[in-house]
């Protein structure tokens, strides 16, 4: 970096920092707070609280009235569809179009800490005070070099009654220049499995996975078919051999897993406890199924998934 | 009328996890929120223009996320709980196909209003975190 690029940076920074304490001024809100704007919100977030809609249910709660969801706060004094002003607006209007045009365009939020006085009826008509709190030094985020800027709003009705405040950052940064290179899903690489422990008991069955073979060691003396993988029958003997397993069965117990979490997994993470038609049990997850939909006893099929070129394991998902 | 009950701050103990929520995030719930919340940034139902600005595919708007920890919280507490302040903190965006899951636990008991520690986690990581307080019945 140049002499000059520190130079003009710095200059840039005092520049943004001059908005630092600006206050924004009153914005009001196009409509008082209304039953349907709450409709379509809660319809929208499927929040089923009756005290949003149902002013039967409202008045036996301790709100006494149809409420709006406290967290839809911001909804009713914001600017809708109508673009930001191309000149002028106020002090967070210009600061927004001093970011934009040093090639700061792409913006998200990243912080948001609402405290409310008290819930909003119907009818209540709201305005904000919005204050330009601090404007950060250049910071290279895994979205991009950027800056973040942070206001602190008050809300209050039409009449000056206090009913909220909230503070909001955002990080206006430049596109393209985030810590990841962009890739096409944008997600992260996902972490491999963990690897099982692979023994020379156990080997044929994971080389058998790999062949999409589900299989069962079963003794040469009596036939018992055993999983996990021994190298002893019950009956005394170490010759085996294997058989391929039709791959249905039915859910003989399950859980849910929510914690610890693993990257290499989703969650949360329903495991079954699979009865094979053959006998016998083995563990695995359980896929193409809601969580909270399985059930004990519940009929299903193998499904494999090749997990990376190492590792292919069974899952089981509802036979149709 | 609904017959959902109430719970009381008499029932509730740090460290009481709450109820899992499984936010499927489709394109629709991801353009129906912002649009509800009145937010018309093209970075939340524009997946061309969301690219240009450098995100692999459109994402849920913070309101939204209030929204659902909104939720989440009241799924839990009931229709008498009152909401005190909800403060959070954006990680991972929300992108279509994904599932958001929500999880948190009671840190923190003052008198009636109790202090909810939770999460939104996505496939990527955590989307959001952060503290909600609540009042609930004596």
């Amino acid at each position: 970096m140049t002499t000059t690029d520190v130079d003009e940076k710095a200059a840039f920074v005092a520049k943004l920092r001059a908005f630092e304490g600006l206050e924004v001024g009153v914005e009001e809100g196009a409509d008082p707070v209304n039953q349907p704007m709450i409709r379509h919100w809660v319809e929208a977030i499927g929040d089923a609280n009756p005290v949003y809609v149902d002013p039967d249910a409202a008045a036996q709660s301790v709100h006494g009235q149809v409420i709006a969801p406290a967290v839809m706060l911001q909804a009713w004094v914001m600017r809708g569809i109508r673009n930001r002003p191309a000149e002028g607006g106020s002090p967070r209007d210009e600061l927004l179009r001093l970011l934009d045009d040093a090639g700061f365009s792409s913006v998200v939020a990243t912080n948001c800490e609402q405290e409310y006085d008290r819930m909003l009826h119907v009818g209540d008509h709201l305005r904000t005070r919005t204050v330009i709190d601090s404007i950060s030094d250049e910071k290279q985020t895994g979205l991009g070099v950027g800056h973040f800027v942070t206001t602190r709003v008050e809300y209050e009705t039409l009449d000056g009654e206090p009913v909220a405040r909230m503070l909001f950052r955002i990080l206006k940064f430049k596109p393209g220049t985030g810590r990841q290179a962009p890739s096409d899903d944008g997600a992260k690489a996902r972490p491999r499995r963990p690897r099982p422990s692979i023994t020379p008991d156990n080997a044929f069955w994971f080389e058998g996975a790999l062949q999409h073979r589900l299989l069962i060691q079963a003794c040469d003396h009596c036939d018992t078919l055993r999983h996990p993988p021994e190298p002893r029958c019950a009956c005394g003997s170490y010759d085996w051999h294997v058989r391929d397993a039709s791959g249905r069965g039915t859910v003989y117990s399950y859980v849910v897993n929510h914690y610890p979490q693993i990257p290499a997994f989703d969650y949360p993470l329903p495991i079954g406890l699979i009865e094979l038609e053959e006998g016998t049990r083995l563990v695995a997850d359980l896929v193409g199924v809601d969580p909270s939909a399985v059930t004990i006893g519940m009929p299903v099929v193998v499904e494999w998934q090749d997990l990376d070129e190492e590792l292919s394991l069974p899952a089981f998902k509802p036979a149709k | 009328m609904s017959t959902t009950t109430s719970r009381h701050a008499s029932d509730v103990n740090v460290g009481d996890e709450l109820p899992t929520l499984a936010v499927p995030l489709t394109r629709t719930l991801i353009v129906a929120t912002a649009i509800a919340s009145r937010d018309y940034q093209d970075v939340h139902h524009d997946p061309g223009l969301a690219q240009e600005r450098g995100s692999p595919d459109i994402f849920m708007n913070i309101l939204s996320t209030n929204g659902f920890v909104g939720r989440f919280i009241t799924d839990w507490a009931g229709p008498d709980a009152v909401l005190r302040s909800v403060k959070i903190r954006l990680g991972a965006p929300n992108h279509p196909g994904d599932t958001m899951v929500m999880s948190g636990s009671v840190t923190k008991k003052d008198g009636n209003v109790v202090k909810v520690s939770l999460k939104g986690a996505n496939k990527i990581g955590d989307h959001v975190t952060g503290t909600v307080d609540v009042e609930l019945l004596p």
